[in-house]
């Protein structure tokens, strides 16, 4: 069976783009990564598309040519890019492909996510009681998480701030202000303990990923990167989940625990030898959890970590390197290619001034999102 | 106090001891809130109706420290919701855990573990000028603290 290599990366950054359509950042991230990869259109065999807010990425070929290739559009909520990702891999592993482009971009209104509720098999009181919010879920989860594990509401600032800090030195992120851990705890309640600073906003952009059969990557580049392993999972019965109306008192882990045993598994890789790491950060709180969720440290060991510096750029776990969600937004279908762009960038040794000192060796990058999806990913170089 | 439910189905109306209902299992017992046509455990069909009990603990909290979008249709100031609210997990003994919203509390005497029951509370008004009710929990000063709610500094 094939290996997979990632040969090209491209970001439209994310931000607010008025007037400016989702497919038209989508067209320019594609071309970004083609261009980085050195491989030209005509010769990508397959692509897979998604998108929360346009229906069929797969339109984006009117802008970068009718070329009439195989184009799969999927949508997997917050774990979009993961599943994107994971159906590539597959094609290339079964030989029915060698190169193939995969591209997110979404173009969102400003504030908190909504939907019909039913179409997340929530009942319709649910959204009329105000209780379907994801941000409101997050705040009961964190919560209950400082209470068993001792975690500390300066611990989620620290989280935020070092994602506005590493915002502040990426040219490509949408927030570049150096935000302090007391501006942030000053920030208005949005649903305690979480403040309005310790959360990403929905917002727009586009990125893309060129993968290939890893025994042609050289032909394209001397710094491939190579994706491990993608898991993919839902949330089972006694997880305590996003948009659920009542939850088991059995307790089993959530669906990113799951989804990162399954893609350790199938790299042959541990967490113990993971080097930098891109974690769902829709808030502070989440980053927290999601570190010991993907393996990273053990439950309660974040306060003396996070203080430490551990994961910050130059510590020994480094974390949403670019800044993350909290300062780059969350445009659903590109949010996790966003992510292994950051992984490769720093792997390629290509960050600039938020370069690791060392290059890193393994990546993390781990989505999650409504109503309890999670998508888990390996790279290694 | 009368009132239109906000949804059939959801707690038993009008009651002096109202109840949440719920859905058990008839293959493996497994409860569920609200009533699903199918077990959320096994996947069996037909639940048959389960009231849920009125009387439990906070599981877990949070403010809500702006007004949701649609389809939220809550009343927001004089005679309706102050903000912030707030809103729990609220687990039944032996039974399940229920998000609800919760009131009669403020941010200063939230705890995880504190004893909570179900009440019914107003609403909105309808375009039909009827009153709307849904359900809620407020502390049950008759109640009992949960068994295993020690802050972690305090179990260590």
């Amino acid at each position: 069976m094939p290996d997979v290599a990632i040969i090209g990366v491209g970001l439209h950054p994310f931000g607010r783009y008025p007037g400016k359509p989702a497919l038209t950042m989508g067209a320019e991230a594609a071309r970004l990564a083609l261009a980085d990869a050195g491989v030209a259109w005509t010769d990508v065999d397959f692509a897979v598309g998604g998108s929360y807010e346009v229906d069929q990425p797969d339109a984006v070929v009117a802008e970068i040519g009718l070329t009439g290739l195989p184009f799969t559009n999927v949508y997997n909520g917050c774990a979009t890019a993961g599943s994107a990702l994971a159906l590539a891999k597959q094609q290339i592993e079964l030989g029915e492909h060698r190169i193939g482009l995969v591209l997110g971009l979404d173009k969102h209104e400003g504030g908190a996510f909504t939907a019909d509720p039913t179409s997340y098999a929530a009942p319709e009181w649910y959204g009329e009681m105000g209780l379907f919010l994801t941000t409101k879920f997050f705040g009961m989860k964190i919560n209950r998480y400082m209470h068993d594990h001792g975690i500390t509401q300066q611990t989620l600032a620290r989280v935020a701030a070092k994602a506005y800090a590493n915002g502040a030195i990426n040219p490509q992120a949408f927030r570049r202000k150096a935000l302090s851990e007391e501006e942030i705890l000053a920030s208005r309640m949005l649903n305690f303990p979480l403040t309005h600073y310790m959360f990403c906003t929905p917002d727009e952009g586009a990125a893309a990923v060129v993968v290939c059969d890893a025994a042609i990557a050289h032909r394209y580049t001397d710094t491939p990167v190579y994706l491990r392993s993608v898991a993919t999972r839902t949330r089972r019965y006694g997880a305590f989940e996003v948009h659920g109306t009542s939850a088991a008192i059995e307790h089993v882990p959530a669906p990113t625990v799951d989804a990162a045993k399954a893609a350790y598994e199938a790299a042959g890789i541990g967490p113990e030898e993971v080097q930098i790491a891109q974690l769902q950060d829709t808030d502070a709180g989440n980053e927290v959890m999601h570190m010991a969720e993907v393996g990273l440290c053990a439950d309660g060991e974040q306060n003396d970590l996070i203080a430490a510096g551990a994961t910050t750029i130059t510590g020994r776990i480094p974390v949403n390197t670019d800044g993350g969600l909290i300062a780059n937004g969350e445009p659903v279908g590109a949010s996790g290619l966003r992510q292994v762009h950051e992984l490769v960038t720093q792997m390629r040794g290509r960050a600039g001034d938020r370069q690791m000192p060392t290059v890193p060796r393994v990546g993390v990058a781990q989505l999650y999102g409504a109503p309890g999806v999670a998508a888990v990913s390996i790279l290694t170089r | 106090m009368a009132g239109v439910p906000i949804a059939d189905g959801l707690f038993t109306w009008p009651s002096d001891e109202p109840r949440l209902i719920g859905g058990s299992c008839g293959r493996c017992g497994a409860l569920s809130f609200p009533r699903r046509a199918g077990c959320p455990r096994c996947g069996a069909s037909g639940p048959v109706e389960h009231l849920i009990g009125a009387r439990g603990t906070l599981w877990t909290w949070t403010s809500q420290g702006f007004a949701p979008k649609e389809p939220f249709n809550g009343a927001i100031g004089e005679g309706g919701l102050g903000v912030p609210w707030y809103v729990g997990l609220v687990e039944i003994p032996g039974e399940i855990r229920v998000e609800a919203l919760l009131t009669g509390v403020s941010e200063e005497d939230l705890r995880i573990g504190m004893p909570l029951r179900l009440v019914v509370v107003p609403w909105r008004t309808d375009d039909e000028g009827r009153e709307v009710v849904t359900f809620a929990f407020a502390p049950d000063p008759d109640g009992q603290r949960s068994s295993e709610t020690e802050e972690v500094g305090a179990r260590a």
